[in-house]
C-alpha cells in the first residue's frame, strides 16, 4: 500500500496493479560482460523464433565460417539462423529446447574450428564498440534497414522471439508513431540488459534510431526502471544529440517490461486484449534493449545475430555474471566454465528469470535467441508448497495487470471447462505470473491458465481438422 | 467415508521431480509473496485481540469464557468434519476455524457465559462450522459467513438469551438500575432479570423505541403529549456518543467500542488483509441513509454518528463484511456487497422489528453474492477477447 502511494506521488511512469517481487539483481549487476567461447560442440536449434522451424541450408560435414547462414525457411514469420562460431557441421541431431513443456526440435551440431579461429579477433571489443555517434539513421533507406534486419536473423530478445523485421515493416493500414525501447528488465535476477545499457548505450540508441526510421515513427522513448540509475544516466548521455528521443523513468514494478504494461505506463495508451490485439493497433512498436543493439550491428556492420548477453545467476551457481555467449552453447558448459558450476544445493535451473522462466530438466540444452538469463535456484530462494483451497481473497484479481479473474479461469481449466475459461478472457492472459505470486493458497494459477490456453489451442486445431 | 474423487483433472500437477541427475521441473513463477492462508487468519486474530481486551475489561470473565468456548466448538466441528471426509487434520492449523469462533463469540451477548448457558455458545460454534462451512465442502466453498450462520442458529434456538443485554462492569450500580428502568414499557422485564445479567435494552433498542413513540405521537394526536414524554424520557437516558464510541455501553461481546473496532479494522486494511471496498461502501451507505432519514425527521431518526458508533456496525464493517468467502471477489462486486449490507442494516434498524440487523444483512447479501459476481465480471484491461 505504501509502495503504491509512493509510486503515485513520485511521478514515475507506472501502470495499475502488478506486484513488487524481490529484485535480487545484486548478484550479477556489477559484473561486466565477459566473452565466453565454448570448447565443445555447439548445437544450434532450428526453432528459435515463433513460427515454423528453419530448414538447414548446409550439408553435414561442411566447413562453415563465423556468421554464415546455415538455415532458413520461406515464411514471413521466421528468422534465418547463422553459424555462431566457425567450424564443421555434423549430422542433424535432435535437441531439447529451453522452453515450457520440454519441446524438442532439430539442431545442427557444429564442431568448432581450432583455437582462435572460431571467432573474429577482438570480438568482445567489437561487440561493445561505442563509436556509433557518426551513424546517421536517415541516410539508410527504410526498406534496406528492414531487409538487413531480416537477413541478420533478429528476433525479439526479451523472450517472445517474434521476428523483429516483421514488427518494424511499414504497413500503411497501421502506421507507427512511437517506438518504445524496453529497458525495464523487470524480471528479478536478470541483468543482461542492464549491463548492455551500461557498456554499449550508443549502440542501443543507434539501433533504436534505425528502428524508428524504418518504421516511420516520429518519436522514440527509452523506458528504464528506476532501480537502474546508472543505466538511466548512460542512456541519457548516449541519447543526447539524437532527435525525438526521450528517456522515461518507470517505477520498479513487475511486469513493467510487458508490452501491455509498458505502453500504458509511458504513453497512456491501452493495447487491445490478446490474442488479436497488438501494440501495433495503437501505433506503437516495442523493441528490447538487446534487439536494438542487434539492429545497429546488423544494419551498420552487416553482422548477423550470433551472440547474446546471458546472465547466469542465482544462489545455485558459484560465480554469477553476464556472459556474451554464442547461440547453441549448452547450459552446462556455460555454467561450468564461466559461473563456476552449480552448487550442491542447486534445485532448479530456469531459462530466464524466476517469474516467467520455464525450468529445464537437465543442463543439456542449448542457449537460444530468446534466453536472456539462466537462473539456478536453491531451495531457500524459491517457493513450492502444497496447493490449498482458494479462500476467495481476491488478491489474484487485485494484482493481475490485465484485470482478469485468475481464480475463475484457473478453476474452470481445472474442471476442463474451457468455454467458461474463455468467458473469463483466458486468452488475454500474458502469463506474467503475478496471480500465482500473490496467492496465499499457493495455487499455481499461472500454470493452470497456461495449460488451459495450450489445451484450448489444441482443441481449436482439432476442430479445424475435423471440419475439413 | 472417504474423500470424494476430485473433479476431472486434465492438468497434471506442476511439480515433478526429474530424478537424481536432473533438476526439479516446476511451473513459473518460482517466487511467491509469502502470504499464506494461515498468516492471513493469524493477522485477523491479532487485529481482534485489542477488541477482546476491551471486552474483558468491560465484561470481565464472560468475554473470555465465551471466546474460548466458541473457538473450541468450531475446532471440534472442523476436526470431526475432516475425520468424516477422510482428510488430514492439517487444515485445523489454517486458523480459519479460530477466526470464525472469535467472530461468533464477539457477536454473542455476554449473558450467555453465565450459569449453565455456556453450552449454547459451544453449540453455536459447532453449528457455525458444521452447517456454515463443512456441508459446503470446507474452507473456500461456503456460501454463507459461518459465524453468522452459527449466530442465526442460536437466535432461533435461544431467542431469550440472545436478546439479553449485559451492562458493562464499568457502569455504576445506579446507572445500571436506571438503564434497566429505561426499558420503559415492560417494567416486568426487570423481575425476569437474570442473576448474572440484567436484561435490558441495548442503545439500539432504545433508539428504536424512541422512533416508535414519535411515530405514535404523530399518529394519535390526542395522546401525543404522553408519547412525546415517554420518548423524551428514553432519549435522556440513551448513552451519549462518547460512551458509545469508547464502548462503555453494554451489548454483545465485540460490539462495544466503535472507535477501537475502527482502528483495528483500519490496521487490517492497511496490512492488505481486509479489502477497503466493503467497509467503505458500507459506512458511506449507512451515513447517507442516516443523513437522509435524519433530515426528514430528526426527532424520530437518529443521526449518522449514532448509527456508526452503536451496535455491531463498526466491528461488522471491518471484520464480518470483509470475510473473503461469502463476499464477491470482484472489485465492483465488493463495493456492491458492502453497500448492500449497509442498506439492509439500516432498513432493519430503522423500520424492522429487530433492533440490530447486521447478521441478517450479511446472510442476505451472502446469498446474493453469486448474482453480484455474475454482474460484475471484470473487463480485461484491453477489453474482452474478440471471438
Ligand atoms: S491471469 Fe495472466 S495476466 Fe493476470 S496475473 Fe495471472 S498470469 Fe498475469
Ligand atoms: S489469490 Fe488465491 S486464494 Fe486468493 S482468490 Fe485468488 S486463487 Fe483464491
Amino acid at each position: 500500500m505504501i509502495t503504491a502511494l509512493r509510486e503515485r506521488m513520485s511521478g514515475l511512469k507506472s501502470f495499475q496493479r502488478g506486484i513488487h517481487p524481490p529484485h535480487r539483481k545484486k548478484y550479477s549487476e556489477s559484473v561486466p560482460i565477459e566473452l565466453f567461447t565454448p570448447e565443445s560442440n555447439l548445437l544450434i536449434p532450428m526453432s528459435q523464433h515463433i513460427g515454423p522451424p528453419c530448414k538447414p541450408t548446409i550439408k553435414p560435414r561442411e566447413e562453415v565460417t563465423y556468421g554464415q547462414k546455415i538455415a532458413e525457411i520461406d515464411h514471413p514469420i521466421s528468422a534465418p539462423i547463422h553459424a555462431t562460431l566457425a567450424g564443421k557441421t555434423a549430422m542433424i541431431a535432435v535437441t531439447l529446447l529451453p522452453g515450457p513443456g520440454g519441446r524438442r526440435c532439430d539442431a545442427v551440431p557444429i564442431k568448432l574450428a581450432s583455437d582462435g579461429e572460431a571467432l573474429p579477433p577482438d570480438f568482445l571489443a567489437q561487440f561493445l564498440d561505442r563509436n556509433w555517434d557518426s551513424v546517421e539513421p536517415t541516410s539508410y533507406d527504410p526498406e534496406e534497414i528492414i531487409q538487413k534486419i531480416r537477413a541478420g536473423g533478429l528476433v525479439g530478445m526479451g523472450g517472445a522471439t517474434f521476428p523483429t523485421y516483421f514488427k518494424l515493416k511499414r504497413n500503411p493500414d497501421q502506421p507507427v508513431d512511437t517506438i518504445v525501447l524496453n529497458g525495464a528488465e523487470c524480471e528479478p535476477y536478470l541483468t543482461a540488459d542492464h549491463r548492455l545499457m551500461l557498456e554499449c548505450p550508443e549502440g542501443i540508441v543507434c539501433g533504436l534510431m534505425l528502428a524508428k526510421h524504418a518504421a516511420g515513427a516520429q518519436r522514440a522513448i527509452i523506458a528504464i526502471e528506476e532501480n537502474k540509475p546508472d543505466a538511466i544516466e548512460a542512456m541519457k548521455k548516449a541519447a543526447q544529440g539524437r532527435p525525438d528521443v526521450e528517456v522515461m523513468v518507470c517505477a520498479a514494478k513487475y511486469p513493467m517490461g510487458g508490452e501491455r504494461q509498458l505502453i500504458p505506463a509511458v504513453l497512456k495508451r491501452v493495447v487491445p486484449s490478446a490474442p488479436k490485439g497488438l501494440p501495433l493497433n495503437v501505433g506503437v512498436v516495442v523493441v528490447n534493449v538487446s534487439t536494438a543493439h542487434g539492429i545497429a550491428r546488423a544494419v551498420v556492420k552487416d553482422l548477423p545475430f550470433t551472440h547474446r548477453v546471458v546472465t547466469v545467476t542465482g544462489l545455485g551457481v558459484k560465480k554469477p555474471g553476464n556472459f556474451l555467449t554464442p547461440i547453441g552453447t549448452s547450459f552446462k558448459e556455460l555454467i561450468e566454465t564461466c559461473a563456476g558450476g552449480v552448487t550442491d544445493q542447486a534445485l532448479k535451473v530456469l531459462a530466464g528469470g524466476p517469474m516467467m522462466g520455464p525450468t529445464v530438466p537437465s543442463l543439456d540444452v542449448p542457449v537460444t535467441k530468446g534466453v536472456g538469463g539462466i537462473t539456478v535456484m536453491i531451495d531457500a530462494e524459491t517457493m513450492h508448497r502444497e496447493e490449498q483451497p482458494c479462500i476467495r481473497c481476491g488478491r489474484c484479481i487485485d494484482n493481475c495487470p490485465l484485470y482478469l479473474s485468475p481464480t475463475k479461469i484457473a478453476h474452470a481449466v481445472k474442471h476442463g471447462d474451457y468455454d467458461l475459461a474463455n468467458q473469463y478472457d483466458m486468452q488475454a492472459c500474458c502469463e506474467c505470473g503475478c496471480c500465482a505470486f500473490v496467492c496465499p493458497a499457493q495455487i499455481p494459477l499461472a500454470h493452470y491458465i497456461r495449460a488451459g490456453k495450450n489445451e484450448w489451442n489444441h482443441i481449436q486445431v482439432q476442430r479445424k481438422a475435423a471440419n475439413k | 467415508m472417504s474423500d470424494a474423487p476430485d473433479a476431472a483433472k486434465p492438468i497434471p500437477l506442476p511439480v515433478k521431480d526429474a530424478g537424481p541427475r536432473g533438476f526439479l521441473v516446476s511451473s513459473a513463477p518460482h517466487l511467491a509473496s509469502g502470504a499464506t492462508t494461515q498468516r492471513i487468519m493469524f493477522d485477523v486474530v491479532i487485529a481482534m485481540l485489542p477488541l477482546l481486551m476491551v471486552a474483558i475489561y468491560m465484561y470481565r470473565f464472560s468475554a473470555i469464557v465465551l471466546t474460548v468456548i466458541t473457538v473450541a466448538g468450531c475446532l471440534a466441528a472442523e476436526a470431526l468434519a475432516n475425520k468424516l471426509r477422510g482428510r488430514s487434520l492439517a487444515s485445523l492449523s489454517d486458523g480459519s476455524a479460530i477466526v470464525t469462533g472469535m467472530i461468533l463469540a464477539f457477536s454473542l451477548p455476554p449473558a450467555m457465559a453465565g450459569g449453565s448457558k455456556f453450552y449454547m455458545a459451544f453449540i453455536g460454534g459447532v453449528v457455525a462450522i458444521a452447517l456454515g462451512k463443512a456441508v459446503f465442502g470446507g474452507l473456500g466453498n461456503n456460501l454463507f459467513n459461518p459465524a453468522m450462520v452459527g449466530r442465526a442458529f442460536l437466535m432461533i434456538c435461544f431467542p431469550a438469551v440472545m436478546a439479553m443485554w449485559t451492562p458493562t462492569a464499568k457502569m455504576l450500580p445506579e446507572e445500571t438500575e436506571e438503564l434497566a428502568l429505561s426499558k420503559g414499557v415492560e417494567v416486568s422485564a426487570l423481575t425476569q432479570a437474570d442473576v448474572d445479567a440484567i436484561t435490558t435494552a441495548t442503545p439500539l433498542y432504545q433508539a428504536a423505541k424512541v422512533s416508535e413513540y414519535v411515530a405514535k405521537a404523530n399518529a394519535e394526536p390526542e395522546k401525543a403529549e404522553k408519547y412525546q414524554q415517554k420518548a423524551n424520557e428514553i432519549r435522556d437516558k440513551m448513552p451519549g456518543l462518547w460512551r458509545l464510541t469508547i464502548g462503555n455501553v453494554g451489548g454483545c461481546v465485540g460490539e462495544t467500542s466503535a472507535l477501537l473496532a475502527l482502528i483495528c479494522g483500519l490496521w487490517l486494511v492497511f496490512r492488505g488483509i481486509a479489502d477497503w471496498r466493503q467497509p467503505l461502501a458500507l459506512l458511506v451507505t449507512v451515513i447517507v441513509f442516516a443523513l437522509i432519514t435524519n433530515a426528514i425527521n430528526s426527532e424520530r431518526f437518529a443521526g449518522p454518528l449514532y448509527h456508526l458508533t452503536s451496535g455491531a456496525l463498526m466491528f461488522g464493517a471491518f471484520f464480518i463484511a470483509t470475510d473473503y468467502v461469502g463476499a464477491p471477489v470482484n472489485p465492483w462486486g465488493r463495493l456492491i456487497f458492502g453497500a448492500g449490507v449497509g442498506l439492509l442494516v439500516m432498513l432493519i434498524r430503522v423500520f424492522g422489528t429487530y433492533p440490530e440487523g447486521f447478521m441478517f444483512a450479511i446472510l442476505i447479501m451472502n446469498s446474493l453474492t453469486p448474482l453480484i459476481e455474475r454482474w460484475t465480471t471484470p473487463t480485461p484491461f484491453g477489453g474482452h477477447v474478440e471471438a
